[in-house]
């Protein structure tokens, strides 16, 4: 893993606004992705890992948002970038793949035309070199008639084919980033393990580091290098994939694995964690975020304002409550 | 014992087209299935999008209209409404539904919604109608101030505990569950299904549990059947399908299920491909010419599946070993 970093987000606050006043949606994130690895962020609905990805390209409208920290690509830092050269690296550096295929992809454009887009903006092409290219493209991401696909609409392919279709423009410029953003959530299991194959596969071909942003630990487990969890908008736990799940730490991350359905749990109940994610606006920002969902661990066990800590090589947790955490055994009722 | 049974079941759309919008082609949404239903089981019904597993659930329930086939409650054919009333057929069956907002009336308060079908099915007082209802979202753990609320206030995992209460309102002999918790989280997903599990055992409750999530029907029925355009591929216990899955379309299920194994995921890749290309070269014995499953072979005792020649299961064996 002694790679060339190339994108790093420093103490990255995201703030959204609503009746005036601004409330963090990301609080203190800091990440590293490397050349040639998959980096995964795993949380549930509302804890911000879309936000990260969207703040990486300036997605965010930037009346309602407020920024902070700083995400450095090439040595500079892009949350000072301003829309045109946001522009020159979206799509040709920064390659995107976002849940929605069908919302992505232009209703009105036939697939060939809306690949070839990326490669009118970012590339010298004559038409007949971009044809090719697109078509070599489709065949890539496992097409098989590439040539009556580029000649469809969005709506004439199935989920699985169209977010090939994704892949293949978020591909077209050799991007040195890929963000994909649940890429696989809306797809059947079959076509979800082919997608997730394929994106390794063309992974090594370019070598491109990807940030994969998904819920599914199964995914997490399968795919990714080094995995981020994030609870309510920080980084609860940061480490290396097998070390993650061989010695997860952190509460929640330990409380998530324990509420999958899996092969041993039949017969038995699930793991329920106590409580609600707490929406932006209510959520108590000092002290462990973690702390209401685990209320019969002692407030003295939680740190004032808990960091992530370097507990061991490359494995950070945030707050010192794992030291003594344990289950109960009541189910959470 | 079982208290419904479905008979060679078959739900088929017309394509129209043409100048006079006649019917030029069907699609064969539910083509031949059968199975029963016994008290207090659990069923999974596990395909990919468009296999016809909610056509399954809603016939069921009463909300398609079979094309042929029986379904017969307690021996009495209940495919039509007249027939349903008779026997009190749709007090006995309920729904909750994958999208649970769209499925709560955005005008009714909780109360409301909660009392409808006991409206419906039982003459109560108002008072022992509002003492049932305290009572039922006492055990879907809600507190009595929703009852005043509106489906819009609530979180996700709440309103699907909503939908659970309104189906049980009444004592359901069977609830059809399609997808109940593939739009949560984790978390809540695992609140849900403990839930579920919580108040098969208080109302000795059947479940037809129709999901795409095998870790979910894993966890939760008794009894699977897998399907493919509309038909059967597969059918047996949680051991015989996860432990010794026969036919490829299984198999290639079964290894696409992202494993939480860090360890093995370089194995459980090849195996996947593997499966993959077994599938393509071994299809011709589990198809025929048009792509249709076979009907159904028995393995074991509770063990079915859908091939040509028993035969020919044995050589498939040998080359994936």
């Amino acid at each position: 893993m002694e790679d060339e970093k190339i994108l790093e987000i420093k103490d990255l606050h995201t703030a959204f606004r609503f009746q005036d006043e601004y409330f963090d949606a990301i609080d203190d994130v800091s990440l590293s992705l490397y050349k040639n690895e998959v980096l995964a962020i795993v949380g549930e609905s509302g804890c911000g890992k879309s936000t990260i990805a969207n703040s990486i390209v300036g997605l965010h409208d930037k009346n309602f948002t407020k920024t902070s920290g700083e995400i450095i690509y090439n040595g500079e830092n892009v949350l000072n970038y301003s829309e045109d050269q946001y522009n020159k690296i979206r799509g040709k550096e920064i390659g995107f793949i976002f849940q929605d295929p069908l919302a992505s992809l232009n209703p009105l454009h036939k697939i060939g035309i809306q690949i070839e887009e990326s490669l009118i903006y970012h590339t010298n092409l004559n038409k007949g070199q971009r044809h090719e290219r697109m078509l070599q493209l489709l065949d890539q991401v496992g097409i098989i008639n590439p040539k009556r696909i580029a000649n469809q609409f969005p709506h004439q392919l199935s989920g699985g084919m169209r977010q090939r279709v994704l892949i293949a423009i978020a591909l077209s410029c050799k991007p040195k980033i890929i963000i994909a953003d649940e890429p696989t959530t809306a797809l059947d299991v079959t076509i979800q393990a082919q997608i997730l194959d394929l994106l390794t596969e063309l992974q090594d071909e370019i070598n491109a580091g990807i940030i994969l942003i998904t819920h599914d630990l199964g995914v997490v487990a399968q795919m990714s290098d080094r995995v981020a969890v994030m609870y309510a908008g920080q980084i609860v736990e940061y480490a290396e994939t097998k070390e993650l799940f061989s010695n997860p730490l952190h509460p929640y991350t330990r409380s998530l694995l324990q509420s999958i359905p899996q092969a041993d749990s039949v017969g038995e109940e699930l793991h329920v964690i106590k409580g609600m994610v707490p929406s932006l606006k209510n959520l108590v920002r000092e002290g462990c975020r973690f702390a209401p969902r685990i209320p019969w661990i002692l407030e003295s066990e939680h740190e004032k304002s808990p960091m992530l800590n370097e507990v061991s090589k490359n494995h950070f947790v945030r707050c010192t409550c794992w030291k003594n955490f344990h289950f109960r055994d009541d189910g959470g009722y | 014992m079982s208290f419904l049974e479905i008979n060679d079941l078959k739900v088929h759309f017309p394509i129209r087209g043409g100048v006079l919008n006649t019917i030029k082609d069907h699609v064969y949404a539910v083509d031949g299935v059968s199975f029963s239903i016994d008290e207090g089981k659990t069923y999974g019904l596990i395909g990919e999008s468009g296999s016809g597993k909610t056509t399954i659930g809603k016939a069921i329930v009463g909300l398609e209209e079979p094309t042929d086939g029986e379904i017969l409650y307690y021996g009495q054919q209940v495919n039509k409404k007249r027939l349903r009333k008779k026997v009190n057929y749709n007090r006995e069956v309920q729904m909750i539904f994958q999208d649970v907002l769209s499925s709560l009336d955005p005008k009714k308060r909780v109360r409301d919604i909660i009392a409808e079908p006991i409206r419906n099915y039982e003459k109560l007082t108002e008072n022992q109608e509002l003492e049932k209802i305290l009572t039922l979202l006492n055990i879907v753990g809600m507190p009595p101030d929703a009852l005043y609320k509106y489906p819009h206030e609530f979180s996700g995992g709440q309103r699907q505990r909503i939908g659970v209460s309104r189906a049980v309102a009444v004592n359901p002999k069977l609830i059809v569950a399609d997808e109940p918790v593939s739009a949560l989280d984790l978390s809540v997903q695992a609140q849900i299904l403990n839930f579920l599990k919580m108040i098969q055992k208080d109302f000795n409750l059947s479940y037809l549990f129709i999901s795409h999530d095998l870790g979910v029907v894993k966890h939760m029925c008794d009894y699977i059947y897998i399907m493919y355009r509309g038909r059967f591929v597969e059918t047996g216990t949680r051991e015989d399908i996860y432990n010794n899955p026969q036919h490829i379309y299984t198999k290639k299920l079964v290894a696409a299920i992202p494993e939480i194994d860090v360890e093995n995921r370089e194995a459980l890749r090849r195996n996947r491909i593997k499966v993959e290309q077994e599938y393509s070269e071994k299809e011709s014995l589990f198809y025929d010419q048009n792509g249709r499953v076979f009907d159904l072979v028995q393995l074991s005792d509770t063990h079915y599946v859908a091939i040509k020649n028993k035969e020919d299961l044995q050589d498939v064996e040998n080359s994936i070993a």
